[in-house]
């Protein structure tokens, strides 16, 4: 089937097979590999990306779902090499260390932000419930949101 | 993971959607396919066609009647019921829908895709029971209206037929609920939960314990407890809890949801 999804202002035409997911799409057709797959059962939210500016997991999603829908992903943030505020603050509070949930975490964090710029700490935490981190313990991430929420 | 091999159609219509359902043996609706794309993956479910109910506005909308009614199109998601200045009519909705998995999964998970897919450990079956809400399914030949205790009938099985949809929810006005639950991890799937609605006496429903949600009713929160006993529940045994465990677990959850029922 013919999809044409426009991604980080790109608009891309493909054809695909329906039971393609989303995340592949980005991925293996459109070479936007900053999306991960974590663990492809809708637990641990790396795939996590906006579409049509809300937030999903885009290994839920079917690639034909999203023709004619705009999807923002993690190569979209910065401007060149000129950081997000939220990027620049995972950087400066060591919001990473293996690297590999830090896409989908930037997204939700992104989401959240757009929705509420001035979350507490109780929403931070249930902004990124929906994505895990087997290295920081958290702390570092929610000290990184919270330094850029206003 | 790739999917086995799947015709996908969307429908431009309700009445377009029954047609794809009925013409087609293999099809099945496409809600917000938080738990459908996913067992796909695991071919515990394999459909020939997904008809996307996604885009369909008739299916879609929270409204508020008069009489406090309020009236769910099957394909609102956990998020709008969240959000829903009118949903808030019955408080209850927004809160449980809050504790379903995550953002993510509420942006795209739908209040009809949560009944349809009747997975004994979900949220909204037993919330449904314990308020009395009316489901309307839909097909070709018209629609009716079927009540909540008698819309699930099996584990993953509903009154929905072949060639229909639930298309709408109804729940009558009622402040007085509660819902109480013992989850894996924060607002992780439930090991046991129950649903509570005080209406002169108290509705509480159970979840987790038996095939469909488990209506036990009393005349106030001090007698749910013992209510609870006398439905001689038979809950399965597994790596979470055992079966005596789910009992007791019912016991005291249910008091619980019952107690926040009367305290509004």
């Amino acid at each position: 089937m013919d999809v044409t999804v426009t991604v980080n202002g790109t608009t891309y035409e493909r054809d695909v097979e329906p039971r393609k997911l989303l995340i592949h799409l980005l991925r293996d057709d459109l070479d936007l590999t900053g999306s991960h797959i974590g663990c492809d059962t809708g637990n641990c939210g790396a795939c996590s990306v906006i579409l049509d500016g809300t937030l999903v997991k885009s290994c839920m999603l079917l690639a034909v779902q999203a023709n004619g829908a705009s999807i923002e992903t993690v190569e979209g943030l910065s401007e060149g090499e000129e950081l997000t505020a939220l990027q620049q603050a995972f950087n400066e509070h060591h919001a990473l260390q293996c690297g590999y949930c830090t896409p989908g975490m930037l997204m939700s964090a992104t989401a959240l932000l757009r929705e509420n710029p001035s979350p507490s700490e109780d929403e931070i935490k249930k902004a990124l419930q929906g994505n895990i981190c087997r290295c920081t313990g958290y702390w570092n991430i929610f000290e990184a949101v919270k330094s850029v929420a206003k | 993971m790739l999917l086995r091999e799947v015709e996908y159609a969307k429908p431009g219509s309700v009445a377009e959607a029954f047609e794809l359902l009925a013409s087609n043996d293999g099809a099945r609706a496409l809600a917000g396919g938080q738990t459908l794309i996913n067992v796909m993956k695991a071919r515990a479910a394999s459909p020939d066609m997904l008809v996307d109910l996604n885009g369909l506005e008739e299916l879609r909308g929270i409204e508020l009647a008069g009489d406090g009614t309020l009236t769910i199109g099957a394909m609102t998601t956990y998020s709008e019921l969240m959000s829903s200045a009118e949903a808030k009519a019955r408080p209850i909705l927004g809160e449980v829908c809050a504790t379903i998995a995550d953002v993510q999964v509420r942006n795209r998970g739908t209040i009809g895709g949560n009944l349809c897919s009747n997975d004994p450990t979900n949220h909204l079956p037993p919330l449904m029971v314990a308020v009395g809400a009316r489901m309307t399914i839909a097909g070709a030949g018209g629609e009716r209206e079927v009540p909540a205790e008698e819309f699930f009938l099996g584990v993953y099985l509903t009154a929905v037929g072949p060639g229909e949809l639930l298309t709408r929810i109804a729940i009558p006005a009622g402040k007085k609920d509660g819902f109480a639950a013992v989850t894996l991890g924060a607002e992780g799937t439930c090991i046991c939960n129950a649903a509570a609605s005080v209406n002169g006496g108290v509705r509480v429903a159970l979840g987790c314990v038996d095939a469909v949600p488990v209506l036990v009713t009393a005349d106030g929160p001090e007698a749910v407890a013992d209510a609870v006993r006398g439905a001689n529940l038979m809950p399965p045994s597994d790596v979470h809890a055992s079966s005596e465990y789910r009992i007791h677990l019912s016991e005291v959850l249910a008091t619980r949801a019952a107690e926040e029922a009367a305290a509004r």
